[in-house]
């Protein structure tokens, strides 16, 4: 694929600061590598050139006159299209909320903007983030930058792809049960999945509200910590984040070390069918670098694995059908029906069949079923208490380990088309939706590749809260690495 | 009769609503009310929803107010637009916690919001964030007692409330013909659904219990309760038997009440409508039908279609609630004393009737005003008697409420004051009051300004009283003929010489002396 052009944001900083480039120039160069590639990787749905350009000279002008908001300011970012960014569309890659412009900004897009950051335009998804290869978006497709006939992962395909192909420099993501890691693993790029609660929701579209979190799509660990520490933190507009203090990520990784750290490898996760030689490899190989290094390595057991895609698609899909009841055409959105529909219940029906695409309707009637009388306590509650078990078994493995290493994804991207029964699909996630389940942080880092160049993702895991620890294993590792 | 927990006012679009008519109607004989109960008995539970008042709406920054233009009074949030987050209105909790303490509820020490799923226009995020298993209050009473709204005296009793919870209004839908509009400035006020037993017998009852909650939700400060502006929504579900059956008739549930008085009617219409229909042979379904104010019938409005099935499961967006101890007890000291309670006090402590203290612990500020005047240090019995008649009269001819009164409690016990001392008449007095309602003066400034002041003085009244011997001989002659009724035209003229303001007794006293001292 070649160098790519764009700084990453770390070095974007230091080039702002010490006048090196400005953010007309960064804003320029991104869009003229979008002009150059997006027609063949397909990672954005919309990108505002005038205003993005418009907001570049404002902060230039900032800088110039010494008020910037911050040694962020103009420097653009991509953002999935699930997050409301006041006076940009909505789509969720739906054909529901095809036209719809959002009318207020997210608590992370306001975060970001009282920074200085130029929201650069929003990236493609599986819609409603159903999915994990972007092939379920209802409006375009995306391919992976390394392999065009390959999938970039999903459901935040997109801001993978961007930050991959060198059409952003970060990006932000959404990940109910591997949303940023896989595509992060798939593309090659680094992807944190936050501790839930720590990342406000407010503004995210709900797929599964007690398992959606956002997070960081990244070159380096050090941007993605430089990223958590803008978005992370309490939000009076989300009951459910969390009150501990945030911040100090990218601080602490100066003093980074795994000496001494011990690293669980799970064994029912290298037990799993259909693990690939090369995936299995290179996390291995991974272990053995930080065993070099000074780590420990330790096997722990999670055994409730098995139970974790049943208890997952039950919970995810009940909560995502009452989530996406408010797409009726009513409000706003499409109203598919004008004319046609001779009653309120036709017109919701053509609404609703016209603007959700197999995928979402599948998983609506999923949640529907699970949630109806008579069936609540076996699939809904007996899963809730699975989500319990599950979330002991990362409490009682981490009593034998400081992180844990796993693969991300049992293969490395696919050909598009590949994985054609949902089933398949779902089985893709098994290493990362226990971990939404549980409610701690993960993330994935690349970790090598195939022989013909495919990515390959390290998962590596903390327990609730304990995001620096993280960072600070992951960033000892991508040194040790090096260059892939 | 189970009254379920989670009814809406929207299940099927209502297409039509056809009358229904008894066989008696259809010969042209007018369905006569006859109240007779032919030995059945009613069963009556009632579904109150309550709006609280908060200054904000229940999950949002919006103002929780009625009226307005249409759809000025929202946010993405109560929009139910793409990503926005519910954040729960504490002073809400709050006063839904107060309320059930007023009724004797138990408080769940732990207590949690559901997700309630259905289609409708006015439910912007189709569902409804409400409390299913784990509602903030249980098993409480309203007890109703004295003389009912038909006149006769109730059998004192307490009327069980199965729970209370608390939920988001929906918006308000109105029908245009040809289409709806929906306005979202009632979407997401909170409300409280409070569901009774099934305990209540006779209309009679049902009218106290509503009346009961009212005034416990006007004294706590937690609803105006006003039905006109939709603050208190009320269905009713009614079913018969023979009284010697335990098991349930059909249940009936009744929408359209926009008044108690309309719950009173309905369910006197309905109890004998279900008793006339068993005992013409017909058999009941469980159904829904509408009251008609105008017409003063019920229509059948849908049948009962298999049950609704709402989904229920917990909020994820909003964490479940512990409330503990120290905030229950706090909640606890800041509520009022009940009216019930209060009542039963007034009798006690002031010495004035049942009667009396029942109208006036009616109103919590009217109460209020009596302890205030009361502790002034005027007769209870005299300030009972100034409100209930001068100062009622004054505001319901003005239109006013108590709080709005341009007489102070303080000012009305001055006015007592006078009278008792004999400065000012009682019939003076009146005019006094008269004044100080329309000018807000003191009574003593009034009476000063006026010269009104009381004449008690026999030298001066004798000269009135002489006067009036004067002028009348005939009278003079016919109170000593025997007729002692001419006695009263005489004081009449010795108040008219002294422009009301002779003492009456005095006046009497000195007319009698003078009329017996001649006659001896």
């Amino acid at each position: 694929m070649g160098a790519l052009p764009l700084p990453t944001l770390d070095q974007a900083v230091s080039a702002l600061r010490d006048g090196a480039t400005s953010s007309r120039e960064l804003c320029e160069s991104v869009l003229g590598r979008i002009d150059t590639v997006d027609s063949r990787i397909g990672a954005y749905l919309y990108v505002d050139r005038e205003e993005v350009l418009a907001d570049a000279a404002a902060a230039d002008r900032r800088r110039a006159d010494g008020s910037q908001l911050g040694p962020f300011d103009g420097i653009p970012i991509a953002v999935k299209d699930n997050m409301a960014v006041r006076g940009q569309p909505l789509t969720c890659a739906s054909r529901i909320l095809k036209d719809f412009v959002s009318p207020y900004d997210a608590t992370v897009i306001e975060r970001l903007r009282s920074q200085g950051f130029i929201f650069l335009g929003r990236t493609n998804m599986d819609e409603f983030a159903m999915g994990s290869s972007n092939e379920n978006s209802g409006l375009q497709a995306t391919s992976n930058p390394h392999d065009s006939s390959r999938v970039p992962g999903g459901s935040s395909g997109g801001s993978a792809a961007a930050v991959a192909g060198g059409e952003a420099i970060v990006a932000l993501g959404s990940d109910t049960g591997g949303s940023i890691r896989l595509p992060a693993s798939f593309c090659g790029v680094v992807g944190v999945k936050p501790t839930y609660g720590r990342v406000s929701r407010y503004g995210l579209v709900a797929f599964a509200s007690s398992l959606d979190q956002i997070g960081p799509l990244t070159r380096t660990v050090r941007d993605s910590a430089l990223m958590l520490d803008i978005i992370s933190g309490r939000d009076p507009r989300d009951s459910t984040s969390l009150p501990e203090p945030a911040g100090g990520c990218a601080s602490c990784l100066s003093a980074a070390s795994v000496n001494g750290m011990r690293c669980g490898m799970p064994r029912e996760y290298f037990e799993v069918e259909g693990l690939d030689p090369s995936v299995r490899e290179c996390v291995e190989n991974a272990a053995r670098q930080l065993e070099a290094e000074g780590a420990e390595i330790v096997e722990v057991s999670l055994p409730m694995l098995k139970y974790a895609i049943a208890a997952y698609y039950i919970i995810a899909t009940a909560e995502a059908s009452a989530n996406l009841a408010r797409f009726d055409g009513v409000r706003y959105g499409l109203r598919d029906s004008e004319g046609e529909a001779e009653s309120l219940l036709a017109q919701y029906r053509l609404s609703r069949a016209r603007g959700f695409g197999d995928e979402v309707k599948r998983r609506i009637i999923l949640g529907t079923y699970v949630l109806s009388s008579g069936y609540y306590d076996a699939y809904y509650l007996r899963a809730q208490k699975v989500r319990t078990l599950i979330r002991k078994d990362f409490e009682h493995a981490f009593t034998e380990c400081d992180v844990i290493l796993s693969p991300v994804s049992p293969e490395p991207a696919y050909k598009k088309g590949e994985l054609a029964t949902p089933l398949r699909m779902y089985l893709a996630d098994i290493y990362t939706i226990s971990v939404n389940l549980a409610g701690i942080c993960g993330l994935s880092v690349p970790c090598g590749a195939t022989e013909s160049g495919l990515p390959i993702g390290l998962q590596m895991l903390a327990p609730a809260l304990h995001e620096k620890r993280l960072l600070q294993a992951a960033a000892t590792y991508e040194a040790i690495r090096g260059d892939l | 009769m189970a009254v379920s927990a989670g009814t809406t006012n929207h299940e099927t679009f209502i297409r039509k609503t056809t009358i229904h008519k008894t066989f008696k109607e259809q010969e042209g004989d007018s369905h006569a009310m006859t109240g007779a109960l032919h030995g059945y008995e009613a069963i009556i539970g009632l579904e109150v929803h309550i709006q609280v008042r908060t200054s904000t709406k229940l999950f949002c920054g919006c103002p929780n107010r009625f009226g307005g233009e249409p759809n000025t009074r929202v946010c993405p949030v109560c929009m139910g637009y793409p990503g926005v987050l519910p954040v729960l209105n504490r002073e809400a909790v709050r006063k839904t916690l107060g309320a059930g303490l007023m009724c004797d509820c138990t408080i769940n020490t732990y207590s949690k919001f559901d997700r309630k799923n259905y289609f409708y226009p006015d439910m912007p995020k189709n569902y409804q964030i409400s409390q299913y298993d784990l509602p903030f209050c249980r098993g409480g009473t309203m007890p109703v007692s004295g003389v009912g709204l038909s006149g006769g005296e109730m059998q004192s009793k307490g009327i069980g409330i199965t729970r209370i919870h608390l939920e988001e209004d929906v918006a308000k839908s109105t029908h245009f013909g040809s289409y709806s509009g929906i306005d979202f400035n009632r979407a997401g006020i909170p409300l409280m659904e409070i569901v009774s037993e099934p305990d209540m017998r006779t209309p009679d009852e049902a009218y106290a219990y509503l009346t009961g909650l009212k005034q416990i939700m006007q004294y706590a400060e937690i609803s105006d309760c006003d039905m006109e502006k939709g603050q208190l929504r009320c269905d009713v579900n009614v079913s018969v038997r023979p009284v010697d059956q335990t098991a349930f008739g059909e249940k009936i549930e009744i929408k359209n009440l926009n008044s108690f008085r309309a719950v009173h009617r309905a369910l006197e219409y309905e109890i004998d409508r279900q008793i006339s229909d068993l005992r013409e042979g017909a058999s009941l379904r469980q159904e829904t039908r509408r009251w008609d104010d105008a017409l003063g019938m019920t229509a059948v409005m849908r049948v009962k279609e298999s049950a609704h099935d709402y989904r229920y499961f917990p909020e994820p967006d909003l964490m479940p609630l512990e409330i503990g101890t120290d905030w229950r007890n706090e909640i606890q000291d800041s509520l009022p004393e009940r009216p019930g309670v209060r009542r039963d006090r007034f009798v006690a402590h002031y010495r004035i009737t049942p009667y009396d203290a029942d109208v006036l612990t009616q109103d919590k500020l009217l109460a209020d005003y009596f302890e205030r005047a009361v502790a002034k240090g005027a007769t209870p019995k005299t300030v009972a008697n100034w409100m209930q008649t001068e100062l009622l009269r004054e505001l319901s001819d003005s239109a006013q409420g108590i709080a709005e009164s341009p007489v102070a409690p303080e000012a009305l016990a001055e006015l007592v004051a006078l009278i008792e001392d004999k400065t000012i008449s009682g019939k003076i007095a009146k005019d006094v009051f008269h004044i100080m309602f329309a000018t807000g003066k003191a009574p003593s400034v009034i009476v000063e300004e006026k010269g009104l002041k009381q004449v008690s003085d026999d030298a001066e009244i004798g000269v009135f009283v002489d006067r009036a011997l004067a002028e009348n001989p005939a009278v003079v002659e016919d109170y000593r003929t025997g007729n002692k009724k001419s006695l009263q035209f005489l004081m009449g003229q010795v108040m008219k010489f002294s422009r009301g303001k002779a003492n009456p007794q005095s006046a009497n006293r000195l007319l009698k002396e003078r009329l017996e001292a001649s006659e001896g």
